[in-house]
């Protein structure tokens, strides 16, 4: 339903009161505005020499590309674990052995059910008792892998348990091991189906790498305060950093698009039997959600 | 065969998580004979600090070099390892380290567990205030104002059961948020011992000062596991540092421009 | 279980102080999560802009950095804050705050998917009697759409149970100075290096403590008011 079913389209009265309602809330955003405005005008926020920084090769070279550069590494390698992790719990998960399937679950609605942060936390401290130098880089990626890879693990299931039984059954009649079933038939047509759920969590595990930040992990987040350290204008840097963060946001959310739109073409052509390759992520979604899994799913707990 | 699959599937995800865990750990106990393993903060400035070019400096760092050397090891035979509060005394038991120069206090609860030498500095809890705060005298004078220090440390909270009952405590995960709320004038102070917040002060010269009214005596040793034959030595060389200048250039070097002046050397306890 | 002994009383306050946390960030959020929803599908195209622009704003920011701007951008340098003279209230306040203005954009977009629920001819009955958009929402679409999202709005509050952790950014405290949960866990293990693992567990469990009934409730309440068509 889309919104404009909620109301008639409006007649002459109707166009006028919306334009007295439109008037209305322009003004009540220019006051905000304007409140907004004069308070950093009276806390000298607009000074040119705190926003001139970021015009300055220095201020990128120094801060914000080593920050961004912290912040990109996290998620790469957190995002390779996390599939990783995500395809092995999957897998463990859908196994006809309760021994393999009960433990994985076990793995999989832990780690879906404690806070990112407190992970974090618990591998940052947890590494000098191990005898290990404390590495803060592998506390952030560590976590972001177990907990995303659990969410990720859940949305391939989801995406396999909404294919259609007959492709399964197909596999085993022609005489291949559950394990090749799942290999070269299963897999393949359920993380095509869940690409977009998959990058959606991705975009998650992106922002989710700022925790980062609380422990003092050298990303984006964290040179603000250097950068205020510098030119005494914490506010323009949390708005550049704001900006960077929903700049690569956008980027990934545009990937997503792109190969959500691939997916629906590729569904038609490349999967001719019945619906195999047609499975509607939100659909297997919405299917996690009712199952009671309620934890988050692409809201993660970045949220 | 399905087994099989998934046990190697977890073997590479530990494989890959193992390797993770020691990508970066340059602090393994495999050095030779001919190295020196010494413990030190990596995160305070002006005493034990990580560098962004990965260079160390600090006081304690300036007085483990001296030390060292002392001992008959090179500048470049030396492998600094962090040493967190917690794991010190862990850290000499097992021989990660060899000697530990980091903010260490020479307490008789740890006594039982290494042995000290030293003390080679006698620092103090004090409080760090605006250059210009005038009403901030002491820790007895705190009822109402808004005293900073870090996540896990007791010695605000110190404060407010011992002196100021009506101070307002705020938390930051490090001291330099603290610093920064205080040079905005929105927290009056932060305490801690008054040679790491000479530390904070010497970054930026001029914009704060140390109330020199400390409210505990700490003395910093040089932890060392029990039973080292080397502890009469470097008692010898910390007082011959004490009369040759060295200690003093290694404050002067790192804390020199921080406003607050460094006291008597102390006396070397041979206990 | 020295441990147990010592800070069983602080952990079970910093609880309480991360479930006062929850429950008045969730309420927030629902609020102002209707009225952004609101925004999205109103008439009026100035409203559908800035519910549009609020809600991709906020949800492509890490919520750490909207914690982080409260009290160091928003108390700090503007000057804003809750109470002047307490720190424990001001902080507390900005944290939910943060935590309310977040996950208001998680509940808007739910509610949106909610709406897209209600079948045309719900919407279409009620225009037909002469309903106009705000009568329409109220007592025909809403009713039905918040009946429809009872589990994915759960999963929003638990996931902001959850990340009432990231509180710890501007020190959260009660006001005897007792952290809330994620700061009380951090210190807990600063200072007892050799029960890291007991420790952490004892957390963990206590959040599956504060949020396992979200689901149940949820999941009881889906079927209780579950839309019959």
């Amino acid at each position: 339903m889309s919104a404009s079913v909620l109301y008639d389209a409006p007649g002459p009265r109707g166009k006028a009161l919306n334009w007295v309602y439109s008037a209305i809330a322009l003004a009540v955003l220019a006051w905000v505005a304007w409140i907004v405005y004069s308070k950093f005008d009276a806390t000298g926020q607009w000074e040119a020499d705190k926003w001139t920084p970021f015009l300055k090769s220095e201020t990128w070279e120094n801060f914000l590309i080593p920050g961004l550069k912290g912040t990109l590494s996290a998620f790469a390698v957190g995002a390779v674990l996390a599939l990783a992790f995500g395809f092995v719990f999957a897998v463990g998960r859908l196994s006809q052995s309760r021994f393999i399937s009960i433990p994985s679950a076990v793995v999989v609605e832990f780690f879906r059910s404690i806070p990112m942060l407190l992970l974090m936390m618990f591998i940052y401290f947890m590494q000098q008792p191990l005898g290990l130098e404390t590495n803060v880089f592998w506390a952030v990626v560590l976590g972001l892998m177990l907990y995303n890879g659990s969410v990720l693990a859940e949305v391939i299931r989801a995406g396999v348990g909404a294919l259609p039984k007959g492709q399964a059954e197909a596999g085993v009649a022609i005489g291949l091991s559950p394990g090749q079933v799942m290999r070269t038939i299963l897999l393949p047509q359920a993380v095509r189906s869940m690409l977009p759920a998959i990058i959606a969590q991705l975009v998650v595990l992106l922002k989710d790498t700022a925790l980062g930040f609380i422990l003092a992990y050298s990303e984006l987040l964290n040179q603000i305060p250097k950068i205020d350290g510098n030119f005494d204008n914490l506010i323009p840097a949390a708005i550049v950093v704001a900006l960077i963060y929903i700049a690569l946001n956008t980027i990934l959310g545009l990937v997503a698009n792109f190969v959500e739109a691939r997916t629906r073409r590729v569904g038609h052509t490349a999967a001719p039997v019945g619906r195999a390759g047609a499975v509607d992520p939100v659909a297997a979604e919405a299917e996690l959600v009712q199952k009671g899994n309620a934890t988050g799913g692409t809201m993660g707990s970045g949220l | 065969m399905k087994f099989q699959k998934i046990a190697a599937l977890v073997g590479a995800l530990a494989l890959a998580g193992s390797l993770a865990a020691c990508g970066s750990d340059d602090s393994g106990s495999d050095a030779g004979g001919d190295k020196i393993k010494i413990g030190i903060k990596f995160d305070q400035p002006g005493l034990g600090f990580k560098e962004s070019d990965g260079s160390y400096s600090g006081f304690d760092v300036d007085m483990a070099e001296y030390i060292a050397k002392g001992l008959g090891y090179d500048e470049d035979q030396i492998q600094w390892v962090e040493a967190v509060s917690a794991n010190r005394e862990t850290f000499l038991k097992d021989g990660t380290v060899d000697m530990i120069l980091a903010t260490y206090s020479i307490t008789d609860e740890r006594k039982a567990e290494v042995d000290f030498a030293g003390p080679y500095y006698v620092a103090g809890q004090d409080l760090l205030v605006a250059a210009d705060n005038t009403d901030i005298t002491g820790p007895e004078s705190l009822d109402g104002k808004k005293l900073c220090s870090v996540t896990g440390s007791t010695s605000a909270q110190k404060v407010k059961d011992e002196y100021s009952k009506g101070v307002q405590l705020q938390e930051f995960d490090t001291y330099s948020k603290c610093v920064g709320a205080i040079e905005n004038g929105q927290l009056d102070a932060m305490t801690t011992d008054n040679i790491i917040l000479a530390g904070f002060a010497q970054q930026d010269p001029g914009k704060f000062k140390i109330v020199g009214k400390p409210f505990s005596e700490e003395n910093y040793g040089v932890g060392l596991p029990k039973g080292s034959k080397d502890r009469d030595k470097i008692n010898d060389l910390i007082e011959k540092s004490f009369e040759d200048g060295a200690w003093e250039k290694a404050f002067n070097d790192n804390l020199g421009d921080s406003g607050y002046e460094l006291p008597e050397p102390p006396t070397v306890d041979r206990y | 279980m020295d441990l147990i002994s010592e800070s069983g009383s602080a952990i079970l306050t910093s609880f309480g102080l991360t479930l006062r946390l929850a429950v008045f960030s969730g309420i927030f959020s629902l609020l102002l999560g209707v009225v952004l929803a609101t925004f999205r599908v109103s008439p009026v195209p100035v409203l559908r802009w800035i519910g549009a622009a609020v809600v991709y704003t906020f949800r492509n920011t890490p919520l750490t950095l909207v914690m982080f701007f409260t009290l160091f951008g928003l108390s700090y340098q503007l000057g804003f804050s809750f109470d002047k003279d307490l720190l424990y209230r001001n902080n507390f306040w900005l944290a939910v705050l943060a935590l309310s203005v977040y996950t208001s954009t998680f509940v808007c977009e739910v509610l949106r998917a909610g709406i897209n629920t209600v079948p045309l001819g719900q919407a279409e009955a009620a225009r037909a009697i002469g309903l106009t958009f705000t009568q329409n929402l109220r007592l025909v679409v809403l009713p039905q759409a918040l009946r429809s999202v009872i589990n994915p709005l759960a999963s929003v509050l638990i996931a902001m149970t959850k990340n009432t952790t990231v509180a710890v950014t501007i020190g959260v405290t009660t006001a005897t100075m007792v952290n809330e949960a994620s700061g009380q866990m951090k210190s807990l293990m600063e200072r007892n290096s050799d029960q890291i693992l007991l420790i952490f567990i004892i957390f963990a469990v206590g959040f599956m403590i504060l949020t396992l009934p979200i689901g149940f409730i949820a999941g009881w309440a889906a079927k209780r008011f579950a839309v019959i068509r």
